[in-house]
């Protein structure tokens, strides 16, 4: 049997919500003095991180050791593939030393999706796959709302500011935060927020396109800022960062004037005076520390969700599914 | 003498359709009566074809052997035997080799290759430009001259305009035609699949359509100036067939081609990154196939073309973004089409023209073959006979090319030719290579 965490497409409303329950109680362990549990003693995480990710990698892995669970980093570095060989042989290298969980960062989109197809045995867990999603973020930025809102967030409206042709914190949380029932806004110019993106086709139909920042934001309940690329200039998505900025930077000024109500997210690390202003990312509606400490709790519940449908062995739960 | 008798033929081309017998001598049809009208000799070899559909041998005018140079994939010699047992006994290869079909060398090796495998008719496709890098004009003539009967850079479109022009323009001395893979690929920077919410939902980078109609657009206009001939591959796009039949209303030397892929799937099959389902131009919405099922069927689309393309597994056991474009045709374009029959798309005289004597126009090959595409006094006797309810399965076993990347291995074909000539010579029976 198997169960993978591919994404947020595929998942059910109730799997959000174990998800986000199990993730509270996780927090409460990390608020121990002593902050390790045996709940994975004797089982194996791999961290198979085809690109450089700081963040991500060290929440897993972290997530991995307060579960006493053994945990390998092999970066892009340190792998095969920087030898020629090709991700799914080295992926099956690794499945053949039997880890129970494979989690995976790669430049490719649907990368994971590929191991899960091939792998047999063992639970992949997408940390990030090219320009496609990255499911724990999206969960994470929903157990954040969930904390400061004191409830899972629903029939709010979230509008993502940036470059979200290109995000996949966008896809997982434009996926996760319609499925719990809120309303999406994405907002940027029409090169990296095409209006392909508002069809039902893409991701139904909560979700709205706004070239405008200050009808986009407009009484939002939840803005969450979007890192912008400095590479997106040389395939002409944007003409400079200044000009970017001056049509989309998130300040406390436009805040004030068109979400005065909002709190503010932002994935990491930021570009401040580019996509976010320091006022903003510093300032008290900004909840950008709780995510990181989210991070790890919800790390965590992955963690142990998936070793506890593994570990129950008896029922086959459906091919590429999410948890 | 062979006799090929109490089939039905279909040959739109020529005879037009019945209950006709066959009589071949020496490689070509030396009679074609209704059905017993004339009594076969007792030394006379009959071939029974009653139940059976006799059709002109089919003919590809888009097909990739791969050889000389990437044999892993193809050979003409499995490329070939591939194309008969499709029903095909005239195929045309193009010049994406190791080297290039940039020269008579390379175009004499292939011609050398495809009798010594002796099957099918191989005509090679020669470069446009030279080792289709766009810079330089290929030695058009030369190509002409060593058998090439067309001209395309395929893979590799030409994006300059000036050089388009200048091609049209030497290629009209020899009456020659450029076959055009039309994309932009600025605009379809580093795609690898169709520009949509869905490609957007997956985060694939797209290839919009407007990447295959702007060059569709300008290579009609260049049509218009030089007076050239221009052959348009693989149409995927509504936009792209408007654009076609515009151009033949005004009156101008431009034919297209559709393969069975772009006919029957959309978009959708790519699924969860399935390679098997990513080809170039790739595949697009349900508008684009209604639009490309109706322009064949009117004949805005001269033709269906295989765009056979060989990949070894690990060049699809990878990242969708890294996989390498296209799928096996050669033995699943009529079991295809055939079925597009059965569901009123195409009538079978339509579908039967647009594989043989429709696709031989496109390149004018009966210059090279008077006759072919047809079965009428004095044609090739390359012919097809095909059991069009006969249900098999396309398993690995039965795949003669070297390659095993189509999405339908495995799967229930419906329609098969059992028999398969080509000159003559029986080379395919009982749907088995002789
Ligand atoms: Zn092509």
């Amino acid at each position: 049997m198997r169960a993978h965490l591919l994404g947020i497409e595929g998942m059910r409303v109730e799997d959000i919500h174990t998800l986000l329950t199990n993730a509270m109680t996780m927090h409460e362990v990390s608020e121990r003095v002593i902050k390790k549990v045996p709940t994975l003693r004797g089982r194996t995480v791999i961290n198979l991180f085809m690109e450089p990710s700081t963040r991500t990698r060290t929440s897993f892995e972290l997530a991995g050791k307060r579960l006493s669970a053994d945990v390998v980093n092999i970066s892009e570095s340190a792998s095969s593939t920087k030898k020629g060989e090709s991700l799914l042989d080295t992926a099956i290298t690794l499945a053949s030393m039997s880890p129970d969980i494979l989690v995976v960062r790669h430049q490719a989109s649907g990368a994971p999706h590929l191991l899960a197809r091939y792998l047999s045995s063992t639970c992949v867990v997408n940390a990030g796959d090219g320009t496609h999603e990255h499911p724990s973020q999206a969960l994470l930025d929903c157990l954040t709302l969930m904390r400061h809102f004191g409830e899972i967030p629903t029939g709010k409206t979230v509008a993502i500011v940036g470059d979200v042709a290109h995000s996949r914190v966008a896809r997982s949380n434009i996926l996760a935060l319609s499925l719990l029932g809120n309303k999406v806004r994405l907002v940027g110019p029409p090169t990296l927020v095409p209006s392909d993106l508002a069809h039902p086709r893409c991701f139904g139909n909560r979700v709205t396109v706004h070239h405008s920042l200050g009808e986009g934001l407009k009484g939002a309940d939840v803005v969450m800022c979007l890192r912008l690329q400095r590479e997106r200039m040389t395939r002409f998505f944007i003409p400079s960062l200044e000009e970017y900025a001056r049509h989309y930077g998130v300040s406390e000024k436009v805040l004030r004037i068109h979400a005065p109500e909002a709190v503010v997210l932002h994935p990491g690390p930021m570009n401040r005076g580019v996509e976010i202003d320091s006022d903003v990312a510093d300032g008290e509606r900004s909840l950008v520390t709780l995510q990181v400490q989210s991070g790890l709790a919800m790390r965590m519940a992955i963690l142990v969700t998936l070793a506890a449908i593994r570990g129950a062995g008896t029922s086959e739960s459906s091919e590429g599914g999410a948890i | 003498m062979k006799a090929v008798v109490g089939g039905y033929v279909i040959d739109p081309g020529g005879v037009g359709e019945g209950a006709f017998d066959l009589f071949i001598e020496s490689g070509t049809v030396e009679a074609i009566a209704a059905h017993g009208t004339i009594v076969p000799s007792k030394d006379d070899e009959i071939i029974d074809a009653s139940g059976r559909w006799v059709l002109p041998g089919l003919i590809d005018i888009h097909t990739h052997l791969r050889e000389p140079g990437q044999e892993w994939k193809e050979t003409i010699d499995t490329g070939s035997a591939a194309a008969v047992l499709g029903g095909f006994t005239t195929v045309c290869c193009m010049p994406n080799t190791i080297p290039r079909t940039d020269s008579a060398e390379v175009a004499s090796y292939i011609r050398g290759k495809a009798a010594e495998a002796g099957r099918a008719r191989v005509y090679p496709i020669g470069a446009v430009s030279i080792g289709l890098a766009g810079v330089e004009l290929a030695p058009l003539s030369e190509l002409t001259a060593a058998g090439c009967v067309a001209f395309s850079d395929d893979g590799e479109p030409i994006s300059d305009s000036g050089l388009m022009r200048r091609a049209l323009e030497w290629a009209r001395m020899h009456d020659g035609i450029i076959s055009c893979h039309e994309e932009d690929k600025q605009l379809s920077h580093g795609g690898a699949m169709n520009e949509s919410p869905l490609s957007y939902r997956l985060g694939i980078p797209g290839m919009p359509r407007v990447a295959e109609d702007v060059m569709i657009a300008r290579d009609i206009e260049l049509a218009r100036l030089t007076g050239g001939r221009v052959h348009l591959c693989h149409l995927s796009t509504a936009r792209g067939v408007e654009l076609l039949r515009r151009a033949k209303n005004d009156g101008l030397r431009v034919t297209g081609e559709v393969t069975p892929h772009h006919l029957v799937f959309t978009e959708d099959k790519v699924g969860l990154y399935d390679t098997a389902y990513k080809m170039s131009p790739p595949l697009r919405e349900a508008e684009d196939v209604a639009a490309l099922r109706e322009g064949l069927a009117d004949g805005t689309i001269d033709c269906i073309a295989s765009d056979h393309a060989p990949h070894d597994p690990d060049s699809k056991r990878v990242e969708f973004v890294r996989a390498t474009f296209g799928i096996l045709g050669l033995q699943t374009t009529l079991p295809i089409i055939l079925g597009l029959v059965r569901e009123g798309v195409l009538t079978r005289t339509r579908a039967v023209a647009a594989m043989t004597v429709e696709a031989a126009k496109c390149f004018s090959l009966e210059k090279l073959v008077p006759g072919i595409g047809t079965l009428v006094k004095g044609s090739p006797a390359d012919i097809a006979i095909v059991d069009p309810d006969r249900i098999w399965t396309l398993s690995s076993d039965r795949i003669a090319s070297k390659s095993r990347n189509t999405p339908f291995l495995d799967s229930e074909m419906h329609g098969m030719a059992e028999l398969v000539m080509v000159a003559g010579k029986v080379v395919v029976r009982e749907g088995r290579l002789v």
